[in-house]
C-alpha cells in the first residue's frame, strides 16, 4: 500500500516536473501543439496571460499587410517578444530581443488564411507568457508575389530606409520602414529573400534591441519600437538581408517629416 | 419551401423614392453570409420601353430576383442596367443580363475588364452558395453622351471619379432625383479601397449643384433633402483624411490609428469603425512614405 502510494505520488508529480506540456490552447487552434513546440522549444514553461496585449484590426483588409501590435509593458522582466500566426506556412514573423526598450513592438505580417495571431513574451527566468486572437483572412498573403515584384522596381529600392523618432516624455518611440520585397519562396521562380536582422542602438551606445524577421513579415517591413533613451539622444539602426545587403542609418528627433498633404493619393 | 432554398433567397423589398422610381435598400453592413452580399442600394426606374436599373447587386441570384421584381413593379422587362462603379456589391448581379443590356462609361468598362474578375475569389469565399453561377458580364452598351433617353425618361449621365477611378451618377430630370452611386453614402460610413480623396471632393461639389430634390446614396437610407448626405459623405472623408494625417504625425502605428475615437457627430453612421480600419489599410502606407524622412540608402 505504502509502495503504491509512493508510486502514485511519483506518477502524479510527473506533470509538474518533467512534462512541461503546453497548456490547453485558449484559441482552440489545431496547430497549437506543433507551433508551440517550434516557437518555445521542448520543456518550456508556457502560460496564457492577458497582460500580453496583442492588438490588431477587426478586419484583414489586406492579407499581404496585416498590422499587429504587442504591448507587454504591464509585465516586468520581459527580455524577448515573438509574433506568430499558427496557420501561416511561415508561422513566426518577429523575434525581438530587447535591451533598453519597453516590451513593445508593432509591425505588419502576411496572412495566408484564417488564423490565430499571437504574441508571446519571454521573461528573464526563461518562461513564456502568451496571448492572441483569431483573424479571418482571404488566402494568398504568403503565396502572392510582392507588389514590387509585379511592378519590377524592387531592386532599385533595396536598402532604402525611412524613420522617425518621437521623444515623448518617458515613452520615446521610433518607427522604421525598409524597402524590401520579403520574398517567401512560395512564388514560382522567386527564392526566399528577406530582411532578416535589424539591430537598434542609442547614440549613447546602449543596445536597444535586435529584431529577427522571417519572410512572413509584410513587404517593405515597418517596425515601431519604444526605446529607452535620454533626452536628445538619437537612434541608429543596422541590419542585413539574406543576401548580405546592409541597411543602416540614424534617426534623430529633429528629423521632422516633410509636410504631409493628406491621405488622398 | 425547403430550408436550403429559403436560405439563398434575397426577398427584395422596394421602397418608393419618387414617381416611377423605387430603391431596394442594401443592408448597411459589411458583405456577410447573413446578408448574401446585398449591401448596396439598387434603383429601379419605370419607362415606356421597360425598366431601367441602376446597379445590379452582388450575385446572379440577386440579378435574377431583381429582374422579376422590376417586371412586377413596371409590368415590363428590363430595358437597361447602368453600372455605377467597379465594386462587386454593385456589379456582380449583372450576370443575370445580356452584355448589350448593360451600360457603363468607357472608363468603367476598362476597370471592369482589368479588375472586375479579381473580386470573384473574395466574393465566393465570403458568400459561398449565394454566388452560385455568378460571372461578371462586361457591359456592351458604352455611355457616350451627356444624357440618355429611354422610353421618354431622360437621364443625365455624370461621369465622375473619386470613390473609385470611374464613378457614374445619374440624374433623373423628371423627378429631380439624383442616383449617386457610391460617391454618396448616408448614415453608413464611406468605404475607400479605390478612393482618391481630392477627386472625390470635386465630384461631391459637382453633385451638390444639380438642383436635385432628393438623393439615392449607394449605401444607406434615401436622403429626402438636396444635399445632407452629400455633406455627410464629405465630412467623413475630410475627417478620415485629417485624422489619419494627425495619427501618423503623432507616431501612431496602424493598429492604434484604427482605434482612434470617432467623433460623436458620426454616431449614426453604421460600420464606422469597420470602414475606418479599412481606410487605415488603404491610406497608411502612402502617409508613412510621405511623413517618414529618408534616413538610409544603399551605399
Amino acid at each position: 500500500m505504502k509502495t503504491l502510494g509512493i508510486l502514485l505520488a511519483g506518477l502524479l508529480a510527473i506533470p509538474a516536473t518533467a512534462d512541461a506540456a503546453l497548456p490547453k490552447d485558449q484559441l482552440g487552434s489545431p496547430m497549437w501543439g506543433y507551433v508551440g513546440k517550434q516557437v518555445f522549444g521542448e520543456n518550456a514553461v508556457v502560460r496564457f496571460d492577458p497582460r500580453v496585449k496583442v492588438d490588431f484590426p477587426k478586419i484583414a483588409e489586406n492579407q499581404r499587410s496585416f498590422p499587429v501590435q504587442v504591448d507587454a509593458r504591464a509585465i516586468p522582466n520581459v527580455v524577448r517578444i515573438v509574433i506568430f500566426a499558427d496557420m501561416n506556412p511561415i508561422q513566426q514573423s518577429i523575434d525581438f530581443s530587447l535591451a533598453n526598450a519597453e516590451p513593445f513592438i508593432a509591425t505588419r505580417i502576411k496572412l495566408d488564411q484564417r488564423t490565430p495571431v499571437r504574441g508571446a513574451v519571454q521573461l528573464k527566468d526563461g518562461s513564456w507568457l502568451v496571448s492572441g486572437g483569431w483573424i479571418d483572412a482571404a488566402g494568398g498573403g504568403c503565396s502572392a508575389p510582392p507588389v514590387s515584384r509585379v511592378k519590377g522596381d524592387w531592386a532599385q529600392h533595396l536598402g532604402e530606409s525611412r524613420g522617425r523618432l518621437w521623444e515623448n516624455a518617458g515613452a520615446a518611440r521610433v518607427m522604421l520602414s525598409f524597402r524590401h520585397p520579403m520574398d517567401t519562396g512560395f512564388v514560382d521562380n522567386i527564392p526566399a529573400y528577406y530582411l532578416e536582422r535589424m539591430t537598434v542602438t542609442s547614440s549613447g551606445g546602449s543596445a536597444i534591441g535586435t529584431v529577427h524577421m522571417q519572410a512572413s513579415v509584410a513587404e517593405d517591413p515597418v517596425l515601431t519600437l519604444m526605446p529607452k533613451i535620454k533626452p536628445g539622444e538619437s537612434v541608429s539602426f543596422d541590419g542585413r538581408d539574406t543576401n548580405g545587403i546592409e541597411y543602416a542609418g540614424i534617426v534623430t528627433a529633429a528629423t521632422v517629416g516633410a509636410a504631409v498633404q493628406g491621405a488622398g493619393r | 419551401m425547403p430550408v436550403a432554398a429559403a436560405a439563398f433567397h434575397y426577398d427584395l423589398k422596394p421602397e418608393v423614392v419618387a414617381d416611377g422610381i423605387w430603391v431596394i435598400r442594401g443592408a448597411d453592413d459589411a458583405i456577410l453570409m447573413g446578408n448574401g452580399g446585398a449591401i448596396a442600394n439598387v434603383t429601379i426606374l419605370d419607362t415606356k420601353d421597360g425598366a431601367v436599373l441602376v446597379d445590379a447587386g452582388p450575385s446572379l441570384r440577386y440579378g435574377t430576383e431583381l429582374t422579376a421584381l422590376a417586371k412586377k413593379l413596371t409590368g415590363k422587362p428590363v430595358a437597361r442596367v447602368y453600372l455605377t462603379h467597379l465594386h462587386p456589391d454593385h456589379t456582380y448581379g449583372d450576370a443575370a443580363f445580356q452584355p448589350l443590356q448593360i451600360a457603363a462609361t468607357p472608363a468603367l468598362i476598362a476597370e471592369l475588364k482589368s479588375e472586375g474578375p479579381g473580386f470573384s475569389d473574395g466574393m465566393y469565399r465570403l458568400l459561398g452558395d449565394w454566388m452560385r453561377g455568378t460571372e461578371l458580364h462586361i457591359p456592351g452598351h458604352v455611355i457616350a453622351t451627356p444624357s440618355e433617353t429611354i422610353g421618354g425618361r431622360t437621364l443625365r449621365m455624370l461621369a465622375l471619379a473619386g470613390h473609385s477611378g470611374a464613378d457614374l451618377a445619374i440624374y433623373d430630370e423628371a423627378t429631380k432625383t439624383l442616383i449617386a452611386g457610391d460617391l454618396v453614402f448616408h448614415d453608413r460610413a464611406p468605404s475607400t479601397p479605390h478612393a482618391d480623396l481630392p477627386r472625390w471632393r470635386t465630384s461631391l461639389d459637382t453633385l451638390k449643384g444639380l438642383g436635385q430634390a432628393r438623393v439615392v446614396p449607394g449605401h444607406g437610407p434615401i436622403d429626402l433633402t438636396p444635399h445632407a448626405a452629400i455633406d455627410q459623405t464629405r465630412d467623413w472623408i475630410d475627417w478620415v483624411d485629417t485624422a489619419l494625417t494627425d495619427a501618423i504625425q503623432a507616431g501612431l502605428d496602424p493598429v492604434e490609428a484604427g482605434e482612434i475615437a470617432i467623433p460623436p457627430r458620426f454616431a449614426m453612421m453604421k460600420a464606422a469603425r469597420y470602414e475606418l480600419q479599412r481606410s487605415v489599410s488603404h491610406f497608411y502606407p502612402g502617409l508613412e512614405e510621405r511623413s517618414l524622412p529618408l534616413v538610409g540608402k544603399r551605399a
